[in-house]
């Protein structure tokens, strides 16, 4: 219990081995991670390193080989898949790199499922999703299918949709993974104002644009943390000043 | 590299941001004859938050050199209730400069040389681990990728600002990934 209370999310001594014998994976080997509420956390790695395991053993969408997964002050890494199902749909928003949208349902559709899903009154829902479209930057685009969306549309809806039920947590893998430079940009300039509005965040990504959004960097190498750099910037001088010693305009 | 593109007010230390500030102010001074305060609100609009590193005093010092190098010209307009004011001018010398400036193609501090002459000696003498090096220097890039970053995603969109911070942040994203090459090499030469 110590550790959940410290922390909104942590594990002790998570573990996930593939295989046996010579052909063992430690895909995640001995992993201590402890997210505060209101912190946007990244992990960081190449591919391989064992992040995206990482993640699914946090959101409950895998099970540990051994060790712990605590949110909120309850350990959930044993729980029925039946609890587990229900604390995904009411306390995690999951981001993924290919977006995940039902294809036959509007944008707005998308956005209201989970809410419906977790008991919500059809009209809190569509509701909730036209804010959430509007926060996204989509409030002209709620009746269109997927397919008439761009690629940064499609995330825009994904992240909307994992943020209906005013989820504990965020947890995003590689959330840019398919998209062009300026997609890239507009999900950036969303995960950015995620973390100003204090929405607890984890994003694993091999991008280092993607992970800069984050108050605090992990970095990952087969299957455990091996550096965590603080990118928060109350620390050491205005922003100017900073900056001005990577442009040579210091003087 | 930066200081062969014959800069006549080289100082010690600093000649070569200087320099630059130097060729920067006559490029904004050959649009007109301008008053000190709007070739810094020019600077201020194309730098954006980036502004506040230069300190206010600069724009005039180095207007006040030019002057005396002759490559601009001043002429003090009176003002009522308070002291002249001067309003300055390319001279043919000053618009000369600033046409070499922009034809030189030389890039402004190329660092890789440094850094990696840093870790050859590191390992060889034995002084420090270059992973170890390899891995603050990560964490300065980041940092800075952060404030960058956060810097380039508030800037409203068109912003002239924001497209500086953007080549900031494409030159960290490099540099990142020059320092994981870095650190691969470095890492396999502790292996063997």
């Amino acid at each position: 219990m110590k550790i959940a209370n410290e922390a909104l999310l942590s594990t002790h001594g998570l573990r996930m081995h593939y295989g046996r014998g010579s052909g063992l994976v430690r895909a995640v080997d001995g992993v201590e991670l402890a997210a505060a509420a209101g912190e946007a956390l990244a992990v960081m790695g190449p591919s391989g390193s064992g992040k995206s395991t990482l993640l699914h053993l946090l959101g409950g969408l895998q099970r540990p080989s051994a060790g712990e997964v605590w949110l909120a002050g309850r350990r959930i890494d044993g729980l029925s898949e039946k609890a587990l199902a229900r604390l995904r749909r009411q306390t995690i928003g999951f981001v993924f790199q290919a977006f995940h949208l039902m294809d036959e349902l509007t944008a707005a559709e998308n956005v209201e499922l989970p809410a419906l899903l977790a008991g919500r009154s059809p009209r809190t829902a569509r509701r909730r999703a036209a804010e959430l479209l509007e926060r996204v930057g989509l409030a002209d685009r709620t009746g269109h299918l997927p397919s008439a969306l761009s690629g940064g549309e499609r995330q825009r809806v994904a992240i909307a949709r994992a943020l209906v039920n005013e989820p504990l947590i965020v947890l995003a893998d590689e959330p840019t993974g398919s998209l062009d430079s300026a997609a890239t940009v507009e999900v950036l300039r969303l995960l950015d104002s995620l973390r100003t509005a204090g929405q607890t965040l984890v994003v694993v990504t091999h991008d280092a644009r993607v992970a800069a959004v984050a108050d605090r960097l992990i970095s990952m190498r087969d299957g455990a943390f091996v550096e965590e750099t603080r990118l928060s910037l109350d620390s050491g001088g205005r922003l100017g000043e900073r900056l001005g010693a990577l442009t040579g305009l210091e003087g | 590299m930066a200081q062969n593109v014959g800069a006549p007010n080289k100082e010690p230390s600093d000649g070569y941001q200087l320099r630059v500030v130097q060729e920067v102010l006559l490029a904004l001074l050959a649009k007109e004859a301008s008053h000190g305060y709007q070739v810094r609100a020019r600077l201020q609009l194309a730098l954006g938050p980036l502004a506040e590193a230069l300190n206010a005093g600069q724009v005039y010092v180095t207007l006040n050199r030019l002057e005396k190098a002759g490559l601009v010209s001043a002429e003090r307009v009176g003002q009522p209730d308070r002291p002249d004011r001067k309003v300055y001018e390319l001279t043919r010398a000053g618009r000369t400069r600033v046409l070499e400036w922009l034809g030189d193609t030389s890039w402004p501090k190329p660092a890789p040389a440094e850094f990696h002459l840093k870790l050859v000696a590191a390992a060889a003498a034995g002084l420090a681990d270059p992973e170890r090096l390899v891995a603050d220097q990560r964490h300065a890039l980041l940092a800075g990728l952060a404030a960058a970053q956060r810097a380039a995603l508030t800037e409203p969109d068109g912003s002239v600002a924001g497209l500086l911070l953007e080549g900031v942040v494409l030159r960290l994203e490099a540099d990142l990934r020059w320092l994981d090459t870095c650190a691969q090499y470095w890492t396999s030469r502790k292996a063997r």
